[in-house]
Order: structure tokens, then sequence, then C-alpha cells
């Protein structure tokens, strides 16, 4: 829907045509996507258990578990009343997982937002700038994209004192931005070109107008799957930094139960597996529900694509 | 030649400047090499904290003197003669270029060896994708590879430990090579060495397979829409040449630059399944050196991985230029 059909349009008819554009068109894209739709549910489920979960599961206290038997005084396996079994501290494997998806999920999107923002910019100003701007930016986006994204990662989070998601977030979209700096670049010249553009700019519209409302509907789809991947690069990485111990543990965070279950061995032996299983399965799910939402990302946001629904 | 020329000299810009924001980087951690060489006696020996202490200040000598500035100046004229400065609390008093070169060749044949295989079958799979192109096969195995490649590889390697070396026990769980072999080259020492390494390797192979496949796949499908394939085919050349020379030849051609790219990257990214198999090359050195607070090992191995990286994107991009006759012409007039 363009700016000026929308502004002759009562407030009716704009909540339904926003209805229709967001949720009834996207929903019928998705019942159609069968791969896409198992993703929904699958996130859906997760951004679920992050928003109502921890008001519904207690907070996974330590030394909860009841030993089980006095040999097997570590090993709690799942049972009805802990359905994942407890970890080395006898604390609820189920709840640490519930209570982690919050903090996982604020990581992966914050870097994924930043990432996705700094990319568009650098991208667009590059892009339509040229001359010594362009070459500037480009320069600098060509050495941060040289420059080896996880070791540097892990040499920055070791000055990091205090992890809040909104640090870990920043400081995942340091490396991660310039790949798609370059790709908006790219995108952005080449569609300069087009006849459209030269018509907006023929007809003296602003600038941002121009970027706003011409070239970035054409952007959208390839904005948003690039948003989902910097999302699950995000989530690789804040996990893989707390697994290794690089960032403060005091968190409950998925990838500090792969630390614990990592340091204290429980992939020894199968009575201890599952503390290591449950963050594996969490991390894997969501992961996966991420890539498989993406193939409906393109139809959803293509406007040439949408029409044919 | 000058694109060469001024490729080099943004290769030599990015090493400089990746190893000046580094040494700012680590030299502004919280907590000294003093500091964390205490409390690891603290951990390790159950020492008071002045014993440890003691103890720990014998590697007074080899913490860096001076302003922040004159450090760095001095750092990186000798950086730049080849010398990374000596380890502070690792291995203290062993230069961090002898500590890095003992461990390279272990993460180069890791890598070298998983990149070959998984770029050898993605090539195979990602072509037979490509001419059942929208058959369930292709579909089914597109989905696939594209979750795998989304799994973190650091999951693999515990998973791979967890069933193959604990439970089935095919595979060792750490270490470079067994105690009992003599180091050389030997038969048994190189089949004990590759025992050591499969593990590793399959994970790389299972990580990076699915990229690999999903790119050949892609470029074979717009190779197979040229026209020169449909003329090869109208002349009656036999099948085989034209799937080999023709299509072949012409899909590898644009996964070459991430073949070189990817080398330098699996050399950075090996700290993960390195520290999970306990093996130690680049990226077991540089957790060491983070966990120990060790300065210029951490910085010296942070360099090493710059320019490995850099130095394949480089010749990524001089031997793409000899290699694809367009660009050789093109650059050639300059």
């Amino acid at each position: 829907m363009s700016e000026k059909i929308a502004a002759k349009m009562t407030l009716g008819e704009m909540v339904k045509g926003f209805i229709e554009d967001w949720i009834i068109v996207p929903g019928k894209i998705l019942v159609r996507n069968k791969k896409a739709f198992v993703g929904f549910i699958l996130l859906l489920f997760y951004i679920l258990m992050a928003l109502v979960g921890p008001f519904i599961v207690p907070y996974p206290q330590t030394y909860v578990c009841e030993p089980y038997a006095p040999p097997t005084l570590l090993k709690w396996p799942p049972s009805l009343e802990h359905p994942l079994g407890c970890d080395y501290f006898g604390a609820d494997i189920w709840a640490e997982i519930v209570w982690g998806a919050p903090i996982v999920l604020q990581i992966a999107f914050i870097a994924g937002f930043i990432t996705t923002f700094i990319g568009i910019t650098v991208g667009m100003v590059a892009g339509f700038k040229g001359g010594k701007v362009d070459a500037v930016l480009m320069a600098i986006t060509d050495i941060v994209m040289t420059i080896p994204g996880l070791p540097l990662l892990i040499v920055l989070a070791t000055v990091i004192k205090a992890a809040t998601p909104w640090v870990v977030g920043l400081l995942l979209s340091i490396t991660a931005w310039a790949g798609l700096a370059r790709s908006i670049r790219s995108q952005v010249l080449s569609l300069k070109e087009r006849e459209f553009i030269e018509a907006a700019k023929a007809l003296g519209l602003p600038t941002w107008h121009i970027v706003f409302r011409e070239i970035m509907p054409n952007l959208m789809s390839f904005i948003a799957i690039n948003f989902i991947f910097a999302t699950t690069g995000a989530i690789y990485g804040s996990v893989g930094l707390y697994f290794l111990g690089i960032l403060p543990l005091t968190t409950l965070n998925w990838g500090v139960m792969l630390n614990y279950a990592y340091t204290q061995g429980s992939y020894m032996s199968l009575s201890t597996i599952h503390y290591m299983l449950a963050p594996i399965i969490a991390i894997v799910g969501l992961q996966t529900s991420l890539i498989l939402f993406s193939y409906a990302v393109d139809e959803i946001f293509n406007p040439r694509l949408r029409t044919q629904v | 030649m000058r694109w060469i020329v001024k490729r080099v000299i943004i290769a030599f810009l990015t090493i400089l400047v990746a190893a000046s924001i580094t040494f700012f980087v680590v030299r502004s951690m919280p907590g000294d090499p003093i500091e964390a060489l205490t409390q690891a006696f603290i951990r390790q020996y159950y020492m008071s904290y002045e014993t440890a202490r003691a103890l720990a200040e014998s590697v007074a000598p080899f913490v860096p003197k001076g302003s922040l500035l004159q450090q760095y100046i001095d750092y990186m004229s000798k950086f730049l003669r080849g010398d990374l400065g000596v380890s502070i609390s690792f291995s203290t008093g062993t230069p961090v270029a002898e500590l890095l070169a003992s461990r390279i060749p272990w993460t180069v044949l890791v890598v070298a060896t998983s990149l070959i295989i998984s770029f050898g079958l993605g090539i195979l799979i990602g072509m037979v994708m490509a001419y059942k192109h929208g058959s369930k096969l292709d579909s089914g195995l597109a989905l696939l590879f594209s979750i795998t490649r989304s799994i973190p590889e650091y999951i693999i390697a515990l998973l791979l430990l967890t069933v193959f070396a604990f439970q089935l026990k095919w595979f060792p769980v750490r270490g470079l090579y067994s105690a009992n072999v003599t180091p050389g080259f030997n038969l048994e020492f190189i089949a004990d060495v590759l025992w050591h390494a499969a593990l590793p390797i399959t994970t790389w192979v299972i990580v990076h397979l699915g990229g690999w496949a999903l790119g050949m796949r892609g470029s074979t499908i717009s190779v197979l829409g040229e026209d020169y394939i449909t003329y090869a085919k109208a002349r009656g050349l036999p099948t085989r040449r034209i799937t080999v020379t023709y299509v072949g030849r012409n899909a590898i051609l644009p996964l070459f630059t991430s073949f070189m790219l990817s080398l330098g990257f699996m050399f950075g990214g090996s700290i993960f399944i390195e520290y999970i198999f306990a093996y130690p090359g680049v990226g077991w050195m540089l957790y060491q050196a983070i966990t120990n607070r060790d300065w210029f090992l951490m910085i010296g191995t942070f360099d090493i991985i710059v320019i490995a990286v850099v130095t394949g994107a480089l010749l990524a991009d001089i031997l793409y230029g000899f290699l694809d006759p367009r660009i050789r012409r093109g650059r050639m007039g300059e």
C-alpha cells in the first residue's frame, strides 16, 4: 500500500488494509508453505516460552532435587516431578531452559537488529553518496570483513565486565555487519539505475522518499532474510562464548548450561547425558525454527511475489 | 600487475590495523598475568595467596613496562621484524613465535583435510542435486543441508565426542597422538595421528558439507541454463565430457574464492573444536592464552590467525584473476 493512497483512506480502511497486508496474506503464505509453517509454530513456541514461561515455571533454585539414591548422589534422571531431570547443582533443567530462553532470544534479536541496522545504514549511505564517502566506508567494510570474526569476538569478549543482553548483542554485531553492508550497497547501486528511481528523481521527490518508499520495499525481503541469518549467527556466537566460559557465567543462558555440562564431564556417561542434551536440543530447535521460517520470508516481503497470492 | 600491488598493500594495512586493535583491546583486559597465575596456583596446588603470589612473581621480568604507547611502539616494531614477544604466564619466557610454530601444523592438518573432503563431497552432491533439480531427493537434501549448516560446530563436536569417543570408544577422547608411538615419518605414527584427528575432521565436514553442496547446486543450475551447454549437447558431445569439462569446471569457478577464504576462516574458527577434543592447535592456544591472561601469546595467536585469513583472501583474489579468463584479460589491460 503506497503512502498516497493510505492518506485518502479512513481509519477503518487503514486498519483493514493493515490486517490484510500483515496478517491475512502472510497467514495464507504460511499455511501453503509447510516448512515455513512448522518453523513458525516452533518459533512461536520459543517466543511464548520466553515471554510467559518465567511466570509459570519457578526460578531454577539449586539443590531442589532430592538425592535420587545414595550411590548416584549427583545423578538426577528425568522424573515426573522434574521432566528433564536435574543438573549437577540439583537445579531443575526444564526451569533452566525456560528461564534461559528470554536471555538467548533477547541477545539474538538485539544483535540481529543492530547488525541489520548498521549494515543497511552503511550500505545505503555508501551506495547513495558514492565518491569519497563510498570509498572510505567500503575500505572500513573490507577490513572488518577480513578480520576473522570469531577470534576477534573472543578477544573483545574478555574485556566485557557487565554482560547484559544489550552489551552482548552489540558485541556480536561489531563483527557481523560488514557482509550485509556490502550487499546492500551493490543492490542500491543497481536499483539506482532503474527507471522508477529515475522517474522519482525527475519528479523532484525528496531523498528520504526515494530511500524509504522506493528503494526499501524492494530490499525488504533481502533485509528480512539477512535479519534471520544475523539472529542465527548471534545465537551461535553468544552461546559459544558462554560455552567457552569467556563471558561471565553469572546468567541463565543455554551456553552456560552447556559449559557446566562439558566442564563437569556429563558426556562421559549415559546417566548424566541429559544435562548436555537439554541445551543442545533447545539450541538446535531454535536454529531450525528460524531457518524453516526463512523459507516464507521471501514470499511475505517481496512485493512482486505477494501479488500471486 | 598494478591491481596485485594494490591488493597486497590493502592486505598489509589490514594486518597492521588488526594487530593494533588487538594490542589495545588485550592490554585493556581486566586482570593481569601475575594475578591470573596466582589464582591458577591457588586452584591447582591449594596454596595460600601469599605463597602463590610469590611464586607467580617469577613471571614479572616478562611483563612489559613503560607507558602503553611506548609498549605499543615497541611491540609493533618487533612485530614487523617477525618477533612476537615472549609468553608471560602460559609458558614463561618461551618466545610466542616458537609456541605457535609447534601448534600451526596440527591446525593446518585438520583444517586442510576437512576442507578438501567437504569440498569434494559437496561438489559431487551439489551436482547430483542440480541434475535432479526439483526431485524429492533434491528438496530433501536442500532442507537437510540448510539445517545442518545452521547447527553450531560445538554442538556437533560434543555429540560426536559423546557417541564415538565415550560410548562406542572407536576414537580417542583427546590429544594429537598416542604416547606409545614414536613421532616420525612411519606408518604407525601417521595412522595414529589420523585416528586422533578423525573426530575434529568429521565435525568440520558435517558443518561445511551443506554449504558447499548448496553452493554447487545453485552454481550448476545456472551453468546448465547457459547457451554453450545447449550447443555442446547439440554437437553430440558425450554426456560425461559435458558434465565434467563444461558444467563442472564452470560451476566450480565461483566457489573457488570461498574455498580459499574458508581455509583462513576455519583456521581462525578452530577454537571450539580444538577446545572440545583437547586438540592442541592454534585455536586451543588462543583459549589457553585467554584463560591465562597471557597478553603477548593472545596478541600473537590472534595476529597469526589474521595473517592466515588475509593471505588466504589475497591468494583467492590473485588466483581467481588468473583462473577466470574474463577477469584475466580485463586486469592485464590495466
